[in-house]
C-alpha cells in the first residue's frame, strides 16, 4: 500500500549485466522469487537492462502491466539511476518511484558462492520492494541562476577561463591577490618544447583580459568568504588599499627614485631588490604602481611621504581604506595555481645555504631577458659566469617517505629546457642533469628532450643526487650512475634543483572559506577523474591548473577553457533543478532542541527564534541524511527515506 | 655472458623469504640510486647498494650471495635514512647474510681476532663480528 492507501503495482526488471552478475547470482530465481512477492505486478530478467532493447523492454512492460513503480536490480544507483529514471518517465511515471537494487557492487562482484549470493540478491530486491511501496511522487525544486562568473587567481589558468566565460556573453570578476595579473607563467623565460618567449606570448592575453568589456579585474583583491549555493554565491571580496590610483599613474616612476625603502624582489624570486613603491614587471596589468604597505616607513607624511611629494599626477592617496563588499555570482572558477617546495626541506642539497644553489624558478629568472642579470647567466655568488652546471631532478617529489609522494610532472621537460637553454647561452660550459626517470609524454615532447641529449650535448647520469656541499667556491655533488654501478663526484660552479610542486601557501586557507573538497595532497579534488575532471564534488564551482595538481601550459589552458565551457553550460540553463529528497521538518514533532542545526554540513538548517522549531532551506539541502540520523523525536524524515521505509527495508530483509 | 631470468619456485621463494627475514617490501625499490650515491662504502664493493635490491627483485640468487658487498655494509643506515621508498637497504643485507648462512663459510673466526686486541676488545664487538661474519 503506499501513502493514499492505494495498492502499487510494480515491476522488478533483474540485469544479467552480461556475467558480471549472472555468473554469481542466479538471475532468473532472483526474478521467479519476486513474482509473487506482494505488491509485485510483474517480474523478468535480461541481459543489459541498460541497453537499447533494455530499456525498450522496461518501456513496453510498464504500459502493458499498467506499472506505476518499477526496480531495476542491477549495478550502483551512481551508474544508471538517471537512464531509469528518464526510461519510467518517458512511461508517465514519476522517477521517484524507480528504486536501483544493487546486486552488483554489493553482492556478485563481492561474493563467490552462488547459492549464498542469488539468496542476498533476492533480499535486497525485496527490501527495495518494501521501500518503493511507501515512495512518494516528488517533483525538482527548481531555482533561478546568477549568469556571473568568479574566476580566482590571476595566472595562465584563469586568464583563459576568465576570457573563454566572457567570450560566451557572460560577466566574470577576476580576483587576484597579487598586485599584477601573470602569475607564475610571467616568469618564466622561454617554454617548453617550442622555446617561445613566455612574456610575448602571455602579455597579449593579459591586456586582452584588461581591456575585455565582460571581465571586471580586481588585482589586489581577496576573496573573503563564500555563501550560498550553485547558481546564486554571494561572496565578499576584501580590496587591500593599494595607495595608488591606477587611473591616474602615468608610470613616470619618480615615485619609485625616491622611496628609501629597498626589499628583495618576489618577481625575481629575490634574486634582485625593488622599492616599497613599486611595479612587479615592466608588463604588469593593470600598469600601476603600488605601495607595499608592509614594506614603507609609515603613511605618516612625517615620517617620510617622499613618494607623495614627487607625484605630479597627485595619484598616491596615503587615505585609501581597505573595502570589503559583496558581489553575486552562479559559479566559481578556483585556479590559485602552485607553489614550490621550498628547499629547505632537502637539507642535504643545501638550497637554503649555499647561494649558487638554486630552485627551477629562480633559475628561471637568470635565463630571462628581463631577469636580474638581463638574461647572462651568472651565478649569485659572485657573478661569475658558471662553467659546470649541475641540474637535479625529483627534489622533493616521487619521495612517498619523507616529502610528496606525487610525480610533479613538468620538471623532466624544464629541467631539459634548463640545460638546453643554458648551453645556448654559455656553449662553452657543461651541463649535467641528475635523473630518475625522464618523463617526456606530450606532443612534441620526447624530441626535445632528445634534442638536449643530442644537439647540445646535455649529460644525462641516472641516478638521484645523496648531497650537495661547498668546497672553496665549488659546489660538489655526489650522485651515483646506475646504468655503469659507478659512484660518480661532480665539481659544479651552480646547481639547479627541480623542486616539487606544492599547494599554494596561504591557499589552504582561501579553500577552507570556499569549503571544497581537496585530495590527500592538498590539491583540488575533481569530481570524477575520468568522467568529470574540471568540475569539482561541490556543485557550482569548477577547476583550472595547477591548483588541481601539477599540469603544463597547454594542459593549464586545455583545463581552464573546459572549466569555462563548464560554466557556459550551467548559465545555458534557464533554471536549475536540486534533488527533492531531501530532509524537511514536521512542526508537530520537532522540540527545537537544533542538533540537526549542528551537524548539518551544508548549513541548511536554522532554528526559528520564535517558533522554537527548525526551519530548512530546501536548496542547501543536499539530503545526505545526518540531520535525520540524529533527530531524537523523529520530525526530521528524509523524502523516500523515512524510519518507516527504513524498518520496512530491515524486516524484509531478516524475514529472508 | 647472458644471465638467465626466470622467476621460478625457488626464485619466488628468495624474494619472499629475503622480505619476510628484512620484513621490508623489495617491490617499492624503483632504483633512484641514492642509497649507492650515499653509501660511504660503496668503493670497496663489488656491486652497489641498488644492484644488490634490483637483483632481489629478479631473483638472482646466486650472484647476490656472492657478493662482498654483503660484508661490506657496515649498516650506518645512511641509505635507509636518505630513501624515498622508506627501505631499510642495512636489513635487507643482514636478511640475505642471514639467509645464506647454511651455504655459506665461514668469513671470520677466533683465529682472525688479532692477539694485540684480543683482551681490550669489548665483548659486545666481537659478538657482532661473529654474528655477521660467519656460519
Amino acid at each position: 500500500m503506499n501513502g493514499n492507501g492505494k495498492k502499487k503495482k510494480i515491476g522488478v526488471f533483474v540485469c544479467h549485466c552480461g556475467v558480471n552478475i549472472a555468473s554469481v547470482v542466479d538471475v532468473e530465481r532472483v526474478a521467479k522469487a519476486l513474482e509473487n512477492y506482494p505488491g509485485v505486478e510483474f517480474s523478468t530478467n535480461y541481459v543489459y537492462m541498460c541497453s537499447e532493447p533494455g530499456q525498450k523492454m522496461i518501456l513496453e512492460k510498464i504500459k502493458e502491466q499498467k506499472l506505476d513503480s518499477v526496480i531495476v536490480a542491477a549495478c550502483s544507483p551512481t551508474l544508471h539511476e538517471k537512464t531509469f529514471q528518464n526510461v519510467v518517465e518517458l512511461a508517465g511515471i514519476n522517477p521517484y518511484q524507480l528504486e536501483i537494487a544493487n546486486i552488483r557492487e554489493q553482492d556478485s562482484w563481492v561474493h563467490s558462492d552462488k547459492e549464498k549470493a542469488t539468496a542476498k540478491a533476492v533480499k535486497i530486491v525485496k527490501s527495495m520492494v518494501e521501500k518503493v511501496l511507501q515512495n512518494e511522487s516528488l517533483e525538482p525544486i527548481r531555482v533561478g541562476v546568477t549568469r556571473r562568473a568568479l574566476v580566482i587567481g590571476g595566472g595562465i589558468s584563469g586568464l583563459q577561463a576568465a576570457l573563454d566565460i566572457a567570450d560566451h556573453g557572460y560577466e566574470v570578476l577576476l580576483v587576484e591577490k597579487g598586485p599584477s595579473i601573470g602569475g607564475h607563467m610571467i616568469q618564466l623565460s622561454e617554454t617548453f618544447p617550442t622555446l617561445d618567449c613566455s612574456q610575448c606570448i602571455m602579455t597579449p592575453k593579459m591586456v586582452e583580459v584588461s581591456r575585455h568589456p565582460k571581465i571586471r579585474l580586481l588585482t589586489y583583491h581577496e576573496v573573503e568568504s563564500v555563501s550560498g549555493f550553485v547558481g546564486n554565491f554571494k561572496v565578499k571580496i576584501r580590496k587591500k588599499p593599494r595607495y595608488v590610483n591606477p587611473d591616474l599613474c602615468t608610470l613616470c616612476g619618480d615615485c619609485e627614485k625616491v622611496c628609501p625603502q629597498i626589499v628583495s624582489d618576489e618577481f625575481n624570486m629575490g634574486l634582485s631588490f625593488r622599492k616599497a613603491i613599486y611595479m612587479p614587471f615592466p608588463q604588469a596589468v593593470p600598469g600601476t604602481y603600488t605601495l607595499d604597505i608592509d614594506n614603507c616607513l609609515g603613511l605618516l607624511p612625517i615620517r617620510c611621504g617622499k613618494c607623495k611629494d614627487v607625484c605630479e599626477p597627485k595619484a598616491i592617496n596615503y587615505d585609501e581604506q581597505e573595502e570589503i563588499f559583496e558581489e553575486e555570482v552562479g559559479a566559481i572558477v578556483v585556479s590559485t595555481g602552485y607553489d614550490l617546495y621550498t628547499m629547505d626541506h632537502l637539507g642535504e642539497y643545501g638550497g637554503e645555504r649555499y647561494e649558487d644553489v638554486l630552485n627551477g624558478l629562480e633559475f628561471e629568472r637568470i635565463l630571462s631577458a628581463s631577469g636580474p642579470t638581463g638574461g647572462v647567466v651568472r651565478r649569485p655568488s659572485d657573478g661569475k659566469v658558471p662553467k659546470n652546471v649541475v641540474f637535479i631532478q625529483c627534489c622533493g617529489s616521487r619521495d612517498t617517505e619523507n616529502h610528496n609522494p606525487y610525480c610533479s610532472k613538468i620538471c623532466c621537460m624544464y629541467t631539459a629546457k634548463h640545460a638546453m637553454l643554458y648551453k645556448h647561452r654559455v656553449p662553452d660550459g657543461h651541463a649535467t642533469v641528475f635523473y630518475i626517470d625522464v618523463r617526456t609524454g606530450g606532443k612534441a615532447f620526447d624530441e626535445f628532450y632528445q634534442r638536449a641529449v643530442e644537439e647540445d650535448h646535455v649529460l644525462y647520469i641516472r641516478g638521484k643526487v645523496s648531497k650537495v656541499f661547498q668546497e672553496g667556491d665549488r659546489i660538489i655533488v655526489w650522485g651515483v650512475d646506475t646504468l655503469t654501478g659507478k659512484k660518480v663526484e661532480m665539481e659544479a660552479d651552480m646547481v639547479v634543483l627541480a623542486m616539487s610542486m606544492v599547494k599554494t601557501e596561504g591557499g589552504e586557507e582561501l579553500l577552507k572559506k570556499l569549503k571544497i573538497a581537496t585530495d590527500a595532497n592538498g590539491w583540488l579534488a575533481e569530481a570524477h577523474p575520468k568522467l568529470r575532471p574540471v568540475e569539482s564534488l561541490n556543485a557550482g564551482f569548477f577547476l583550472a591548473g595547477c591548483a588541481h595538481g601539477p599540469k603544463d601550459i597547454p594542459e593549464t589552458v586545455a583545463q581552464a577553457s573546459a572549466a569555462a565551457a563548464k560554466v557556459g553550460d550551467l548559465f545555458a540553463q534557464k533554471e536549475l533543478l536540486h534533488e527533492p529528497t531531501i530532509v524537511p521538518v514536521n512542526e508537530e514533532l520537532c522540540s527545537g532542541c537544533g542538533i540537526c542545526v549542528t551537524v548539518c554540513p551544508y548549513g541548511a538548517r536554522e532554528l526559528d527564534p520564535i517558533k522554537k522549531v527548525v526551519k530548512v532551506n530546501e536548496i542547501l539541502c543536499e539530503g545526505c541524511g545526518a540531520c535525520a540520523a540524529a533527530c531524537p523525536s523523529g520530525a526530521a524524515q528524509q523524502k523516500n527515506q523515512t524510519d518507516n521505509q527504513i524498518f520496512s527495508m530491515v524486516k524484509a530483509i531478516l524475514k529472508g | 655472458m647472458r644471465v638467465k631470468l626466470k622467476i621460478g619456485e625457488e626464485e619466488k621463494q628468495f624474494i619472499e623469504r629475503v622480505s619476510e627475514l628484512s620484513g621490508q617490501d623489495v617491490y617499492k625499490c624503483y632504483q633512484c640510486g641514492r642509497c649507492s650515491a650515499g653509501c660511504p662504502f660503496a668503493f670497496e664493493m663489488d656491486l652497489l647498494p641498488n644492484q644488490i635490491i634490483r637483483m632481489v627483485q629478479m631473483g638472482l640468487q646466486d650472484e647476490v650471495i656472492h657478493s662482498k658487498t654483503l660484508y661490506l655494509c657496515a649498516s650506518c643506515f645512511t641509505c635507509q635514512s636518505r630513501c624515498p621508498k622508506g627501505i631499510d637497504l642495512a636489513r635487507l643485507m643482514e636478511a640475505i647474510r642471514l639467509l645464506i648462512e647454511p651455504k655459506g663459510k665461514d668469513q671470520f673466526g677466533p683465529n682472525d681476532v688479532p692477539t694485540k686486541l684480543a683482551n681490550e676488545l669489548p665483548q659486545q664487538v666481537l659478538v657482532a663480528v661473529y654474528r655477521k661474519f660467519s656460519k
